[in-house]
């Protein structure tokens, strides 16, 4: 296998928790809150989902248990953010403190054990197609993604739903005074975007490198924070860069296939020093940042 | 309707002074009874584990000269980054900053291991702050030039410093009879901080760090600049009226947080480590955020929250030998602290109303 085919083939199931956290997190912001604690979240699920795996509960059952439990840690940033009307930076910073630690903790007694990932699934006639083939033979949960992404993406096009989180996270006041829950709303975008989060880190743990290891989340929760910032808060855009930093991360695996003598550690810090110059690269557009942005962001609410 | 309502957040018609001063140890106490909680469910005995965090630490000297050396790097770390934070400009990536004056300090030992003379340390500690400084400056370049949030870009870099370290010390710099370990040569004695007090580890870093305090009050409570830099935070727009951009306040505050971090990071590989080492930080840059909330962004709080901090760092270690806890207790701890602190820092600026029961009120429902 070539190097571009090579890419092809994995590009997609890389991206997968980039993708999965970045719309939840695409979700929170969009109704007007910032969650920094998306790397805690997503630590927090990867070692729930592995513990429930490791020990017989299968993956589905990881996944929904990585899910609840991220959402429920990301209920208390609600509790206070919301509630409580903290700052949200730090309040997010304290969250994704306390998702590793409590990772950490969970996890210590299954440091560096392995289970069993999922199969692949080929789209029979499109996986044979030569060089880009293999994006078509992924596992059930990169085809669930990509529904999920279509689905976030229609509700934020057609749907009163997601007409109304807009609402929301533009203007709270407004969206008040016609009647909308504003409190409620966010609460709910919240733990979406947590259990996304949580989702996020199963996939890391049980099925992309179905391994623990603490730390194996390793800043993919502060590139999916950039990637909403790339996507400039829009789903189609958000994915194009997920399949992007997917590529960038199998890019140290395909340079050491084809024997570039680079240092592996420049190799492991691409991802973050892609993210470092796509970041500026679109934030200097402020016009762009401007016309998609949400205004309200970070803010919090009061009557 | 229900029977039961919520009570509302009032916001106060000025801050109070006593819940500012009630936040901090408030918080801590809560921090405690939660853990502590967690422990037992853990299967812990809560009292060998609150006696090995808390109180063990005030307990020997031997124990307590630890808790002044950790002390240091989280004073530093954290009195830099509160300026920032005041001027609402988010540095996280201390950690990063903290890294690299740690490799520019440790540059004269490794290229010139036998060079010899009073002059070395203090270089050392300087380049080690000039590094930080410029490791932070491009965050400071990327947020007013490029637009790009300070918060994702620090952070990215710090993750690219711990890299960057990994690669000096497998390759260029690592020791060539160092067993392979990825650790740098050791240090020679003129490159190492001086010890303030015999038979500690304890050196004059730490009186650097209170020096600094001292400098960061008079900077932040009595200079014009430092004013200004303030307004910056509160009033963007008043500050910029005022002839004060908002460009220049970020500039400020990153090269101010960076040159701070870095001189800990010198501090740090010049003092207890004595060499450069794949683990010179156990998370000083991100703990050195909560040390600088629960001061209250205030110098003088700083100096008691790093001091608090340090305990629990001490008090950590030790519970991990005698309680048999895992030192991730310690990152659940600092979360948790920062998380009750938020809580009650709400109660500075608004009070709690209970709704006026008509009937019998539910009591104890939880939002």
């Amino acid at each position: 296998m070539n190097a571009i085919e090579f890419i092809f083939a994995g590009m997609l199931a890389a991206a997968t928790p980039f993708l999965l956290a970045a719309l939840g997190e695409m979700v929170v912001e969009r109704a007007g809150v910032l969650n920094l604690g998306v790397e805690g979240l997503m630590a927090l699920g990867a070692v729930i989902a592995f513990i429930v795996v490791y020990h017989g509960g299968g993956h589905f059952l990881g996944f929904v248990a990585a899910g609840m439990s991220a959402a429920l840690l990301s209920l208390v940033f609600a509790f206070i953010a919301l509630g409580f009307r903290a700052n949200q930076v730090a309040t997010g910073l304290a969250i994704g403190i306390l998702g590793q630690g409590l990772s950490a903790l969970f996890g210590k007694t299954y440091e560096s054990l392995t289970v069993k990932g999922l199969p692949k699934i080929a789209i029979p006639g499109l996986s044979d197609i030569p060089v880009i083939g293999g994006l078509f033979e992924q596992d059930i949960v990169v085809w669930l993604s990509l529904l999920a992404t279509l689905a976030i993406w229609a509700t934020f096009a057609f749907t009163k739903t997601g007409l109304v989180i807009r609402a929301v996270g533009e203007n709270p006041k407004a969206a008040h005074a016609i009647g909308y829950p504003v409190i409620a709303v966010r609460v709910a975008a919240i733990a979406f975007g947590g259990m996304m989060a949580g989702f996020a880190g199963a996939y890391a743990s049980v099925i992309y490198t179905p391994l623990w290891a603490d730390g194996m989340i390793a800043g993919r929760g502060w590139i999916a924070i950039a990637l909403v910032v790339f996507g400039t808060w829009l789903t189609g855009r958000i994915f194009l860069g997920a399949c992007l930093f997917g590529a960038v991360s199998l890019m140290s695996l395909a340079a050491q296939a084809t024997g570039l003598d680079l240092p592996s550690q420049l190799l492991s810090s691409l991802p973050y020093i892609v993210t470092i110059i796509v970041l500026g690269i679109i934030s200097a557009d402020r016009r762009l940042l401007k016309l998609n942005g949400v205004a309200s962001l970070g803010e919090p609410f009061e009557r | 309707m229900s029977s039961f309502a919520l009570p509302t957040l009032v916001r106060r018609q000025r801050a109070s002074l006593t819940a500012t001063l009630v936040a901090p140890p408030a918080a801590l106490a809560a921090a405690i009874v939660l853990n502590l909680i967690l422990y037992m469910i853990m299967g812990r005995d809560p009292l060998a584990v609150l006696h090995a965090m808390i109180l063990e630490p005030f307990l020997s000297w031997a124990s307590f000269s630890e808790v002044l050396l950790k002390t240091g790097p989280l004073l530093l770390i954290a009195q830099g980054l509160a300026i920032g934070f005041r001027a609402k400009v988010f540095n996280i990536g201390a950690e990063g900053q903290f890294i690299l004056g740690a490799i520019f300090a440790s540059a004269i030992p490794v290229w010139f291991p036998q060079a010899s003379g009073g002059w070395i340390w203090p270089t050392m500690l300087l380049l080690g702050a000039i590094g930080g400084a410029l490791w932070a400056s491009l965050t400071a370049f990327w947020r007013v030039r490029l637009n790009a949030n300070e918060i994702l870009v620090s952070l990215m870099l710090s993750l690219v410093a711990a890299q960057f370290l990994y690669y000096l010390l497998l390759g260029p710099w690592k020791d060539p009879a160092g067993f392979n370990f990825p650790q740098s040569v050791m240090f020679q004695y003129d490159a190492m901080v001086p010890t303030l007090i015999a038979g500690t580890r304890v050196n004059v870093s730490i009186l650097i760090a209170l020096a600094l305090s001292v400098v960061a009050w008079v900077f932040m409570e009595k200079s014009f600049l430092g004013y200004k830099l303030q307004v910056g935070g509160l009033a963007p727009r008043a500050a910029g009226y005022a002839g004060f951009s908002e460009g220049r306040a970020i500039w400020l505050s990153l090269l101010i947080g960076g040159f701070a971090a870095g001189l800990a990071g010198a501090a740090e590989v010049a003092g207890p480590l004595g060499q450069l080492q794949r683990s010179i930080s156990t998370g000083y840059g991100y703990a050195a955020i909560i040390v600088a909330y629960l001061g209250a962004l205030h110098p003088i709080g700083i100096v008691i929250s790093s001091v608090v901090m340090a305990v629990i760092y001490i008090g950590g270690d030790n519970a991990m030998v005698s309680a048999n806890l895992p030192i991730a207790a310690v990152r659940v701890f600092q979360g948790s602290l920062l998380l009750a602190y938020l809580i009650a820092v709400a109660f500075v600026r608004y009070r709690l109303e209970w709704p006026k029961a008509t009937h019998t009120v539910a009591k104890g429902s939880t939002p």
